[in-house]
């Protein structure tokens, strides 16, 4: 059960302050629709009229809606006007929303990213560790190779090895792949030691005595002596993972526009004249160092409850 | 001696199964750099494929390869069809821009990390102990990227400092010493950055070596010798921490390594960074080879050169 809570919570954890505004799936679009053109000067005048004032009506008047019901917004104002909260981007999109859509897919990127490097690092180190010998070597040389090269460097190799230009879920899914895939080496390495010792146990040795197959052995008695090292690393993973999806698409690699991603709002910090005259472009990367103090918060908390228990 | 010729020759079986491993990535890659010529209707299918031909595109991959070994054998790591010169000269610069940065980042780092940590190992548990031990916390959540933007920000804003690049415009010219003073005006902040980042790391090895000898036994008969502290920390401690220290060092580069990518990127310094990302986007792929192989050259030098201080400081090993 422990391991279980343990597995989701990191994410939940993370996700929570995100997810409360906003009752839509994905595809009811929460940003503005009709296309106006907000810069500065437009936006500094509603932020002056509408939010002013609506900001507490529509705090009343939020209604939730059962979690498929599409239409209901924690805020929102009434029609003519419009609510930044965040102020708009240079395409005149509340940043708000795209902050919690972009966090939607930097989170799930890092969690199934996470969840693709610890699965395979079971798969190997299982393997590597349960039958060692050649095979064994093989694979752990072929994981120095993947910890031999400085981390960002090979992420970039490649992804520069695949499709630059496709659109919307794909990049997506590629990302997750690619990211996922790198990090294998270093869960399965440590997995490998747990497997190691853990065939050698007693109970291991008898079962196997009494004729179980090393299907039975390995999924019965070996890997579940490896959750506490799986815990670890994906609680270690998960936000070096959302980093990575972020610095790609920081860097024009990664999900494409008009995907919102924490990266591609970060990536309008770089140019000069939104770092010198537009100032709340900022606020979503304030918004960002609450989000992973919060995770690295509840990834302790859960691995000194998992230590309490395990002992 | 032994142990070092089998470091040595380990460290260069990596390489060669590293630059095997990229190249061969890269190679796989769909589509090349005479993409965009491709769609230009001015120039012909013939012209590319001519183009093509002559920078040997064409060929299968075992003979690309063996080229490309050959080239690299004469120094010259292929050719970057961005720049329409041989990679190797390109490199040579941008790496000598990434090693200014990150050695001044390195030393800047430990030069703050050292003796904080042998300070706050030594108070253990007093105020300015656990307050540093906040602090480190902190660090370490925040995303690098967010820091380098926030020093972007900074300079921007303050124009206390340059917002990016290497020099000045026409400070070439000057003579020698306001064009140092102009790089290292320049170098300050991505180097501050970079220093930050890996700092929270060393503090907190730093504590726990240092506050792991300063339990055990002979420090303890040390004290009652009525050694001075200083002396104690500094001269008796210090170098029985200093194992894992030496080995984190050699960790620390490819931490380095990948965060200098960010910097580069962010405060536009003419580093490895830039120049990788560029020639992703722009399919020239022996930059790209080039680049990641150089990179972990780096990084396994940096291991070797770790390896080679623990030789030297710590006589078990040379029993071993």
């Amino acid at each position: 059960m422990i391991l279980f809570a343990g597995f989701f919570a990191p994410y939940d954890y993370a996700t929570q302050d995100r997810e409360s505004p906003f009752a839509a799936p994905a595809r009811i679009r929460f940003m503005d629709q009709r296309g106006h053109f907000h810069l500065r000067p437009f936006v500094y005048a509603s932020s002056n009229h509408a939010v002013n004032m609506q900001f507490f009506v529509s705090g009343d008047s939020y209604k939730i809606a059962g979690l498929f019901a599409a239409r209901a917004h924690l805020f929102g104002v009434a029609n003519p006007g419009r609510v930044y909260l965040l102020g708009t981007d240079g395409y005149g999109r509340d940043q708000l929303s795209r902050f919690l859509y972009g966090g939607q897919i930097s989170l799930l990127a890092g969690l199934l990213a996470a969840g693709l490097s610890v699965s395979l690092g079971i798969f190997v180190g299982a393997i590597s560790g349960f039958y060692g010998g050649w095979i064994d070597e093989v694979l752990m040389r072929g994981g120095e190779l993947f910890l031999a090269l400085p981390w960002l460097y090979l992420l970039f190799a490649v992804r520069a090895a695949l499709p630059l230009h496709i659109a919307g879920w794909q990049v997506f899914l590629l990302l997750v792949v690619v990211i996922g895939a790198i990090g294998w080496a270093r869960p399965a390495r440590l997995i490998r030691g747990v497997v190691l010792s853990a065939k050698e146990r007693n109970f291991v040795v008898a079962a196997r005595g009494f004729g179980a197959s090393d299907l039975y052995l390995l999924r019965r008695h070996v890997l579940p002596q490896t959750y506490g090292i799986v815990l670890t690393q994906m609680a270690l993973l998960i936000p070096q993972y959302v980093l990575a999806e972020v610095t790609l698409t920081f860097l024009g690699l990664g999900v494409t526009e008009p995907m919102p991603s924490w990266g591609s709002l970060l990536s309008s910090l770089q140019q000069y004249y939104v770092l010198s005259s537009y100032w709340w472009m900022f606020l979503p990367a304030l918004l960002l160092i609450p989000v992973f103090l919060a995770y690295y918060a509840a990834a302790d908390a859960l691995q000194e409850r998992w230590k309490s228990v395990s002992l | 001696m032994r142990y070092l010729a089998r470091r040595l020759l380990h460290a260069t079986m990596l390489l060669f199964a590293i630059s095997f491993f990229s190249f061969a990535l890269i190679q796989i890659a769909p589509g090349d750099f005479f993409d965009a010529m491709r769609l230009n209707p001015q120039v012909s299918a013939q012209t590319v494929n001519g183009i093509r031909s002559q920078y040997g595109l064409d060929r299968p991959f075992p003979v690309r390869y063996e080229r490309w070994m050959r080239s690299l054998v004469t120094g010259q790591l292929g050719f970057s069809l961005a720049y329409n010169s041989p990679v190797a000269p390109l490199l040579r610069v941008r790496a000598r821009n990434t090693l200014l940065l990150t050695g001044t980042a390195t030393l800047l780092a430990w030069l703050l990390a050292l003796p904080i940590g042998v300070w706050t190992a030594a108070r253990k548990g007093s105020f300015p102990d656990r307050a540093v031990g906040i602090a480190t916390t902190t660090l370490l959540t925040i995303p690098d990227i967010l820091l380098f933007l926030a020093l972007l920000l900074l300079a921007v804003r303050t124009g206390w400092f340059p917002a990016g690049g290497m020099v000045s415009s026409g400070s070439e010219e000057a003579d020698a010493w306001s064009h140092a003073k102009d790089v290292s005006l320049h170098l300050f902040l991505p180097a501050l950055g970079l220093a930050i980042v890996t700092l929270p790391v060393l503090l907190r090895h730093i504590r726990s070596a240092m506050i792991e000898v300063l339990d055990s036994q002979f420090l303890r008969a040390a004290r009652g010798h009525g050694i001075p502290r200083s002396r104690l920390l500094w001269r008796y401690a210090l170098p029985v921490a200093a194992n894992p220290l030496i080995s984190l060092f050699g960790f620390s580069i490819a931490t380095l390594l990948s965060a200098s990518v960010l910097v580069e990127v962010i405060l536009s310094w003419p580093g490895l960074g830039p120049l990788l990302v560029e020639s992703i986007l722009v399919r020239d792929v022996y930059v790209v080879v080039g680049v990641v192989v150089l990179s972990s050259v780096f990084l396994v030098a940096g291991n070797l050169v770790a390896d080679l201080l623990l030789f030297a400081t710590d006589p078990r090993i040379r029993v071993e």
